[in-house]
């Protein structure tokens, strides 16, 4: 039962992830782009545990831990990139 | 016993996967970006945290390994989430929402993203003045 709720998940947040390359390809503005990137990153780190309980391993964490920071910072910089010009002052 | 943990498991992932799918649908169906910036930053969220709690579960029930690695995860990304958003609806209104169009803010001060923000001492000032008011 695990192991087909697992296979569910995991097409849900691939189709998940194409709806949200469609958003980066065709979004109008730059903020729907950083929008789509930052829901992208966090597909992704559901997708990454989804991965690790599929192979019963608990390895799978600390990549997910660390792409989420490296999430959070992107978005962050981009964003200030856009509203000041500049990343860090 | 197993059988209800199972379904248990089973039920999070499936319900945190329709989660994140609804939040990804939302970003390619609504029209305006204000609105689209509702979708992702929530439904996601919880999908991402339906995904970690039920793998925390499935590795401290199943597999005998109990690990709150899952928990500083979403605990991260439950405060990172907010902060993104507002980030992001800021670029949206630096680039396309004039400033004379927003109401007022009610207090002393501006937007935070049109004027700069107040000196200290200037701030000690004015909170001294509105206080001395009736």
């Amino acid at each position: 039962m695990i192991h087909a709720a697992v296979m569910f998940a995991i097409g849900c947040y691939a189709l998940a992830l194409l709806f949200n390359l469609w958003r980066i390809v065709k979004g109008p503005e730059p903020a729907d782009r950083i929008l789509a990137l930052d829901t992208m990153v966090i597909n992704v780190i559901a997708l990454l545990v989804l991965y690790g309980i599929w192979n019963g391993t608990a390895i799978y964490y600390e990549s997910a831990m660390l792409v989420a920071m490296v999430g959070f910072v992107s978005t962050v910089a981009y964003c200030r990139f856009i509203l000041r010009g500049d990343i860090i002052e | 016993m197993d059988q209800i943990v199972e379904f248990l498991i089973a039920a999070f992932l499936v319900v945190s996967g329709i989660f994140g799918l609804v939040g990804s649908f939302g970003l390619i169906k609504l029209k305006d970006t204000m609105q689209r910036l509702h979708a992702p930053t929530k439904a996601t969220t919880v999908g991402v945290g339906g995904v970690l709690i039920g793998s925390m579960l499935y590795f401290g029930l199943i597999k005998g390994s109990l690990s709150f690695h899952e928990l500083l995860i979403t605990l991260f990304l439950f405060l990172t989430a907010p902060i993104t958003a507002n980030f992001i609806a800021k670029t949206y209104m630096a680039q396309r929402v004039r400033e004379d169009t927003l109401p007022e803010t009610g207090s002393d001060y501006g937007w935070a993203l049109y004027n700069d923000p107040p000196e200290p001492a200037e701030d000690a000032a004015l909170r001294h003045q509105s206080s001395r008011k009736p």
